[in-house]
């Protein structure tokens, strides 16, 4: 540490005049400046255009027949609720779960920890054949749940099964880190002043991790919005009933509609643009308050 | 946990109570063997359902052997420039103060969340026949969808956030301190670089590189997009996967699919091993600090 304050401080002797300079003192600015913008323009924006010039190709009466033609909009309904359900299901779980591993010990955390990151590292078209197997009427879980009269691979339950699992490390893995950081004075005043557990988890523990939790929930929900893969093998794909938004999109492209393609998909990616806006700036006034306290 | 139980003793916390500590990790264990655990054992159980023969027979099928060839090359080209991207990004944004920064952060989490199938649709549209650079590059017979460079190109655009995502937070955690002593001393730039930064970030590095690979393997939506799926050609290992499956010779499935299991496996076991190194390095560093 003192050979880096005595850096600092010969770094404001030698160049106490050159303004800007001295908030660059490191090499590398212009090479590495190059090279990001180089490759966000070429791989991340570039892309755009197509769709921009695919979509000026169309009348706004074309782009609103395609994007609201029933079998469309029984899609965004199937997407969007089934996204719900995944995302609220996973702040439920993965808030347990996050409490679970930092307060607790027990034989097994470690897997659990590590087994968490599972649906990140997994191609999802293996998520997706090994779900549907699990689920399948003579599957392992199928058969008992059948017999319970519940039907879940090829319906829109099999959906929501599929998205919750491919997004589930979200919510554990952003209330994790506030929960370790947690400090427990409050906690422990409030509990050794005699109030219940519930009382103390909504009063003084809960506001602490509500931001991290509508974070890692909004994560969770973008993220299922676009889930492929996982989804199709599972949901039986029944027009009207289990399509998602993705697969109409998929099928219009193999019908070389690519318009009608570039119509849902401005939808779907407008969608998911705003909602990973959103949570940026809630990430930030969050994080700000966080920095203020 | 001797220690734990005497500290719990003088302050009890929310949820000590035994009941409802044991009631949450139960729900916790069941929950995460049946939904995550499970799965894997499945993959498993399916690929050598009808034997170790089947399974090397499976394995060594001409098309599964091109898959698994074209996967492979796909990953080789893909994660050299995601992680020179990712560097970049990271030294960029961590270590300079400049306007649009925080725009640039943002951008970089766009491939997390469009759908993977909109990301092959903006490629296919560019890049395609009709598309303005694909026509022009049809002019000189080059053709850049339906064949390998296509599945690299998106598979680029998909996992290009990982490496940049590993290392921003601990390279803003760790500061630049060390690296402006190097400059005071009259260090280039990539002697900083190799012998100060890179000790640094060396385990996150090779975590980042590790995903990235784990993803640019599996990549599903946007590779079927892209690739054509011709048998043979173009067929990824994830490609493949859904083929047999589609074709009900789900023991060939499963035996690709656990290829892809295996190495989502080895995945999470590098992430443990570098976050214990990382909190080995971290401890040591603090002791010697006290001292």
């Amino acid at each position: 540490m003192s050979t880096a304050n005595q850096a600092s401080a010969v770094k404001l002797q030698r160049w106490p005049l050159t303004k800007g300079r001295s908030k660059r003192v490191l090499p590398g600015f212009g090479l590495s400046l190059g090279i990001s913008l180089f490759f966000i323009s070429l791989v991340l924006l570039l892309p755009l255009t197509g769709l921009v010039i695919e979509m000026s190709a169309m009348t706004f009466n074309e782009f609103w027949f395609v994007i609201t033609d029933p079998r469309v909009v029984a899609s965004y309904k199937v997407t969007a609720l089934a996204a719900l359900a995944a995302s609220l299901f996973n702040g439920a779980f993965g808030l347990l779960l996050a409490w679970v591993l930092v307060r607790y010990e027990f034989p097994g955390k470690r897997l659990i920890d590590a087994v968490v990151d599972l649906p990140f590292a997994l191609p999802t078209a293996v998520a997706g054949i090994t779900l549907a197997t699990l689920f399948a009427a003579n599957g392992w879980y199928g058969q008992f749940l059948t017999r319970l009269g519940i039907e879940v691979a090829f319906t829109p339950v099999g959906i929501v099964v599929a998205m919750a699992f491919t997004s589930l490390p979200f919510v554990v893995r952003t209330v994790q880190p506030v929960l370790e950081e947690l400090a427990p004075e409050d906690e422990e005043a409030a509990v050794s002043l005699g109030a219940s557990d519930a009382h103390v988890f909504r009063r003084v523990i809960f506001p602490a991790l509500w931001p991290a939790l509508v974070t890692g929930v909004a994560l969770s929900f973008t993220r299922s919005l676009g889930e492929f893969g996982a989804v199709i093998f599972i949901a039986g794909n029944m027009p009207y009933i289990s399509e998602v938004t993705s697969l109409m999109i998929f099928i219009r492209l193999q019908e070389y509609d690519y318009a009608a393609a570039s119509a849902i998909a401005s939808v779907i990616l407008l969608a998911s643009l705003m909602l990973l806006f959103a949570i940026t700036v809630w990430q930030a006034r969050y994080l700000k308050r966080l920095e203020g306290r | 946990m001797a220690s734990t139980r005497s500290k719990s003793t003088q302050h009890r916390r929310v949820g000590d109570s035994p009941a409802v500590k044991w009631l949450l990790i139960g729900i916790a264990i069941t929950v995460t063997a049946g939904l995550l655990i499970m799965p894997l054992v499945v993959i498993f159980t399916e690929a050598l359902s009808s034997g170790w023969s089947t399974f090397a027979d499976n394995l060594l099928d001409q098309y599964t052997l091109h898959a698994i060839g074209l996967t492979l090359f796909v990953a080789a080209l893909t994660v050299p420039l995601n992680l020179v991207f990712g560097v970049a990004l990271a030294w960029l944004v961590t270590r300079f103060r400049f306007p649009g920064r925080k725009l640039l952060i943002t951008l970089i989490d766009i491939p997390f969340a469009v759908s993977p199938v909109v990301a092959g649709l903006l490629y296919l549209l560019l890049y395609g026949r009709n598309g303005w650079i694909g026509s022009w590059l049809a002019d000189y017979d080059i053709q850049l969808m339906f064949s390998w460079p296509g599945i690299v190109m998106v598979t680029v655009f998909v996992t290009c956030p990982f490496v940049a995502r590993e290392l921003i937070p601990l390279m803003q955690q760790q500061g630049s301190e060390e690296e402006e002593a190097g400059v005071v001393l009259g260090a280039s730039g990539w002697r900083i670089f190799r012998t100060i930064t890179l000790p640094n970030i060396k385990w996150a590095l090779i975590y980042g590189v590790v995903l990235t690979n784990a993803r640019a393997v599996g990549e599903f939506g946007a590779v079927s997009v892209v690739a054509g799926n011709i048998r043979g050609q173009t067929n990824t290992l994830p490609l493949h996967v859904e083929l047999l499956y589609q074709d009900y010779n789900v023991v060939g499935a499963f035996t690709s699919a656990s290829l892809l299991a295996g190495i989502a496996v080895f995945t999470l076991a590098a992430k443990g091993f570098v976050e214990w190194r990382q909190a080995r390095t971290l401890s040591r560093l603090q002791a010697q600090e006290t001292v």
